[in-house]
């Protein structure tokens, strides 16, 4: 459980990660919580020669309202999310998922953007962000560009992010501030990691028509998964138990589950997370 | 003077554990001290065809790299020390480091020594190893079958001893009215200790001795065991065990590592350390349970158990550890009928080896594979003739009045009222009206299950007649000194070697009630050689009734003599003085004169004006040898509610009557309980270790094996009653491993019983989720 040797940067500019990151010779990697790469390296199972400290970088942090966004920086921890007050009233499934993340000691530590890079397939974080549909803020050597949360995750710890380029911000519309929502997460009795976690959103209160409906699904696939043709089937009704139990056997069907002797259970487990979660939204509404 | 023993004292030794202050091996910092690091086999089995460890040498600060082939003529072999009677057991050749073949993934094949941990992890990761990999088996009922790799060429069908107890029952059991038979898997677990092994060894070459600091549960064995491997005469060796954070069974072995750092001290005249990460802990420390078990229960129809006879293949691993075959056999054969009068039993064990991780103890060791078996085995009796679990249990435990009680094997049960203690728990749990809740909340689609475990247990290891009579290579007496210094404080020296139960605190109330003075003037002393002449060490629940009773009389010894000297000052004879509270006076004349007991100690070393005959100081020494085990006993009574969706088990209540003798500190007794219920349910829910075919172990990190989480459970709800045991002076029977016996088949027949609609009858452990929802679902397709 010790580290191989590394050189250790404190970054000052954004302009110097882009360029240590370029160096081909000697791997650089990003240090943000070092709450998976720290584990990793004392594993050996990552060897990275330099290890850039991006805590200084003023890009990656703060929380503000941009817009018809609400901009949160990558490196914002785990226990901002969850306790920070514009992130509780504009994205509060964001804090939700943030809130059972590991223990207190890991979102003390962990950073929205390492969670999100790392895309380990069995993360919470990466739940909430799609089905709040936000945009990944990414800076490279060619500037800032943007990407959907959806198609940034491409499989498990893979995602489009290039090798100079690092993940700056996450931006939330804002359209959403006012939709109900829960993040409904299944811990591993041993990890702690989700199992399955279901980040649910709904516009509708009591007996209104759903205009907007998103369920996005962790832990359980071999990356985060939005339920769409779920969703499509809960646009249009109310959320009454018949419109639920469909809902929840459709995002059962359809769960891109590897096949393998569990595939029968966790389409059990999809079932009845999304079933769970669509339930707790209801009962927000009294 | 308030009594003492009896009362909820803090742990003295929490004070300097919590705030960060305890001393563990790995905290140890010598000068000019160096760090080994293994280069451990990825393979189960394997030739090792070439160790090359040119380049790993080449790193700068790297000291040495040495390999089997350089230590084989070194050392000798690593010894089992229990060799069960009859048994026909073949040794298993156990080199410090492996130089031909190596039998589980992390068995040692060499070591780096380096200036910093940093070098030597690095300069191992250098070692190039040549292995040829060879077929591995893992699950003792395959390993003994035709055509199976061995473990060890000159162990044939890898059965490394047999042994059986009791008469053939054939009879018994073609005549019986009743026949239940079940399979069981008792899975193995991985201990998990919360500080992992670590050794420092330091050679001092003015004395020609060797120091080793180890994580052990039994300093002497240890020394006794390295002295023969190293070679070093017992003189000449020390070994300590400062604060140790935890064992349950897995520190009791003499392990390779502590061999070989003892080794590379002596060589390399430095300082050596040796600390192991958790993942080494996972593969490497030694493991516990792992049987399969065949089991028969003959009984009437009207719920009378006849007979109960037992097969058992149990997993030793690649090598017989320390203790690890009298686990399967002595402390689990000889109590299969459990606490039960059943006339016929009968126990045949095969001690298999197998390409996984060597197993020993862990915490209950053998009796909760004994009590499991019965535990589960009276339920699907109940279940079969269709009567409730209470009262086949009402009906066949063994009656108050027939104590002192010998089982079918002749082991002598001491005292006890074990109906009572069933009793409480159905008063607790409030059994009719529970059941009939759960009648109700069927009809709603709930499925609630309440779950028996009526268990009885033996520990309180000793006497050392027994000991040679099963086979333990060594005594089970202990040793205690009690030293009254010239200002009345006491030091007490223990050969028990408690790491984590709080013996510091309850063997200082022993002293300081009988000697009435405040425990805060006494200091327990334990886990050195140097300082304690003998001894055998903590595991076994054995440390209160066996340590305890040796400080007992040690503490008498004082006592007496101590009189004497009060009555030579009192001017009285000696009848005429009484000692109580601390204070000696003449009897019936209290007012005439008192000597404090603090007074009589400085008479004693003063020793100015001694009576006739009596030698200067005060300090009593005792080697206390027990009349016979101990057996506490109870009744724990588990309620669950199974989510048929999920395959979820809740536990919501859970109840533990126990009868442990006398009670000194009731605070650390209801924690030792509630440890020992965590890792019983821990077992039945949640851990397992689990290989695949190659012999990788599947479940090598706290990723993936789910030790259990203080979350996972209810509030237990626990009561007592107290038979002392007669076999002890101080009337104690042991608590540190009753939870983890009795709360496993608790558990499970309380899941089994919420699954009985569905016509269930038994699940392997642990009852995951996915497993029970399995159940059920087969279990309605069945039926639609
Ligand atoms: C005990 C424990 C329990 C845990 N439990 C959970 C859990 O229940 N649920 C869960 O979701 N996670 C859990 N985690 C993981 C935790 O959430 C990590 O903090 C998270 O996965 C990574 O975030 P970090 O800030 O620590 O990133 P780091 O570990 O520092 O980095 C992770 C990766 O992302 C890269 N990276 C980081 N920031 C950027 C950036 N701005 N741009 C580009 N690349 C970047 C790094 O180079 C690295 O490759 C647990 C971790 C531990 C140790």
């Amino acid at each position: 459980m010790l580290t191989a040797p590394f050189e250790y940067r404190r970054a000052e500019r954004v302009e110097d990660v882009i360029e240590w990151l370029s160096d081909e010779t000697r791997e650089t990697k990003i240090l943000a919580g070092g709450h998976s790469l720290l584990p990793l390296m004392k594993l050996r199972l990552a060897t990275p020669a330099i290890l850039v400290d991006v805590s200084a970088l003023r890009e990656l942090q703060g929380v503000q309202e941009d817009g018809e966004v609400l901009r949160v920086g990558a490196f914002t921890r785990y226990v901002e999310l969850a306790r920070h007050s514009l992130i509780n009233q504009k994205a509060s499934l964001l804090s939700q998922a943030a809130n059972v993340v590991g223990d207190l000691q890991v979102r003390n530590r962990g950073t929205i953007g390492g969670s999100l890079c790392h895309a380990d397939p069995a993360a919470d974080l990466p739940a909430a962000v799609l089905a709040l549909e936000a945009q990944l803020v990414i800076l490279g050597p060619n500037g800032t560009r943007r990407e959907s949360a959806e198609a940034f995750f491409m499989a498990p710890f893979v995602t489009t992010l290039g090798r100079q380029e690092i993940l700056a911000a996450i931006e939330i519309p804002l359209s959403t501030q006012n939709a109900r929502s829960t993040y409904l997460k299944r811990p591993h009795p041993a990890s702690g990691y989700p199992v399955i976690g279901v980040a649910c959103l709904i516009d509708a209160i009591h007996n209104q028509t759903i205009g907007t409906a998103r369920l996005a699904i962790t832990g359980i696939a071999s990356t985060a998964f939005r339920a769409s043709a779920a969703e499509a089937q809960l646009v249009g009704g109310r959320l009454d138990a018949e419109t639920i139990a469909k809902a929840a056997s459709t995002a059962a069907i359809n769960a891109p589950l590897d096949d393998d002797e569990h595939t029968e259970y966790k389409q059990q487990l999809v079932q009845v997370y999304v079933s769970r979660a669509l339930q707790q939204v209801a009962a927000q509404e009294d | 003077m308030p009594q003492v023993m009896g009362q909820a004292l803090k742990r003295h030794e929490d004070i300097r554990l919590i705030r960060g202050r305890g001393q563990y091996t790995d905290d140890m910092k010598l000068p000019g001290m160096v760090y080994a690091k293994m280069v451990r086999s990825p393979y189960a089995h394997a030739k090792i065809a070439a160790v090359h460890v040119a380049q790993a040498i080449n790193l700068p600060g790297v000291l040495a790299v040495f390999t089997g082939n350089d230590l084989k003529d070194e050392l000798g072999l690593i010894p089992t020390a229990w060799i069960p009677p009859n048994s026909d057991l073949k040794m298993t050749p156990h080199p410090a480091l492996a130089y031909d073949t190596v039998r589980y993934v992390g068995d040692a094949v060499a070591v780096v020594i380096a200036e910093n941990p940093y070098i030597a992890q690095d300069a191992a990761d250098l070692v190039q190893v040549d292995y040829e990999p060879l077929r591995a088996v893992t699950n003792p009922r395959d390993a003994v079958g035709p055509g199976m790799p061995l473990v060890h060429q000159e162990i044939d069908r890898n059965i490394a001893f047999h042994w059986s107890v009791g008469p053939n029952l054939d009879d018994v059991f073609n005549q019986a009215d009743v026949v239940v038979k079940q399979e069981f898997r008792q899975q193995r677990l991985i201990p998990n200790a919360m500080e992992p092994r670590a050794a420092v060894a330091q050679y001092n070459q003015a004395t020609d001795e060797l120091t080793l600091w180890v994580t052990t549960q039994n300093p002497h064995i240890h020394r006794l065991l390295m002295s023969g491997i190293l070679g070093i005469p017992e003189h000449k060796l020390r070994v300590v065990a400062i604060d140790v954070g935890g064992g349950f069974g897995s520190k009791i072995a003499c392990y390779p590592d502590e061999v070989v750092v003892s080794w590379a001290a002596r060589r390399l005249r430095r300082p050596v350390k040796w600390t192991e990460t958790r993942q080494e802990n996972f593969m490497v420390t030694s493991h516990g349970r792992d049987h399969v078990q065949e089991v028969e229960l003959a009984g009437t129809k009207d719920g009378h158990i006849q007979a109960v006879r037992v097969k058992a293949f149990s997993n030793l691993g690649a090598y017989l550890s320390t203790a690890g075959p009298g686990v399967p056999t002595i402390l689990f054969g000889l109590i299969v009928n459990g606490a039960y009068h059943i006339p016929q039993a009968s126990a045949d064990v095969y001690g298999v080896v197998t390409h996984t991780t060597p197993v020993d103890a862990y915490r209950g060791a053998g009796r909760p594979e004994a009590t499991y078996l019965i535990e589960r085995m009276v339920d699907r009796f109940a279940a079969t003739i269709g009567m409730d679990p209470v009262a086949v249990r009402e009906l066949n435990l063994i009656e108050a009045k027939a104590f002192p009680y010998t089982n079918p094997f002749g082991l002598q049960y001491d005292s006890g009222n074990y109906q009572e203690t069933l009793k409480i728990a159905l008063d607790m749990v409030d059994y009719a009206n529970l059941r009939q809740e759960q009648v109700q909340l069927r009809k709603d689609g709930k499925y609630i299950g309440i779950g028996f475990s009526t268990y009885v247990e033996m520990c309180g290891l000793g006497p050392s007649e027994v000991a040679g009579a099963v086979g333990f290579q060594g005594g089970l007496w202990e040793s205690a000194t009690v030293r009254v210094h010239p200002t009345g404080k006491v030091t007490v020296f223990t050969g028990a070697s408690p790491h984590g139960q709080g013996e510091e605190t309850t063997f200082a109330q022993i002293v300081a009630e009988e000697l009435g003075m405040p425990v805060d003037d006494i200091e327990i002393v334990h886990g050195d050689t140097a300082r304690i002449s003998m001894g055998w060490g903590t595991y076994g629940s054995r440390t209160t009734a066996v340590g305890g009773g040796a400080i007992h009389l040690a503490t008498q010894k004082i006592i007496q003599k101590a009189k004497k000297i009060a009555a030579h000052k009192l001017e009285v004879s000696e009848s005429d003085v009484v000692f109580h509270d601390g204070v000696f006076e003449v009897q019936g004349l209290p007012e005439l004169r008192q000597l404090t007991f603090q007074a009589v100690a400085l008479d004693a070393y003063l020793a100015w004006s001694l009576p006739e005959g009596i030698e200067p100081a005060l300090e009593g020494t005792a080697f206390y040898d027990p009349k016979n085990f101990t057996y506490p006993f109870g009744a724990h009574v588990a309620v669950v509610s199974v989510d048929t969706a999920t395959g979820d088990v809740r536990l919501m209540r859970y109840i533990a009557v126990d009868d442990i003798g006398n009670i000194i500190n009731p605070m650390i007794v209801e924690g030792q309980i509630h440890g020992g219920l965590v890792q019983g349910i821990g077992q039945a829910l949640y851990e397992g270790a689990e290989f695949d075919d190659q012999g990788q172990l599947l479940t090598g990190s706290l990723l993936d094996y789910a030790v259990p989480k203080a979350r996972f459970f209810p509030r237990f709800e626990t009561a007592h009653t107290v038979t002392p045991s007669p076999h002890n002076p101080l009337g104690v029977k042991g608590v540190g491993e009753t939870g983890a016996i009795a709360s496993t088949p608790a558990i499970v027949n309380a899941v089994m019983d919420a699954l009985s609609p569905f016509g269930i009858e038994d699940l392997p452990m642990p009852l995951t989720p996915e497993k029970v929802w399995q159940a059920v679902q087969q279990a309605k397709g069945g039926r639609a």
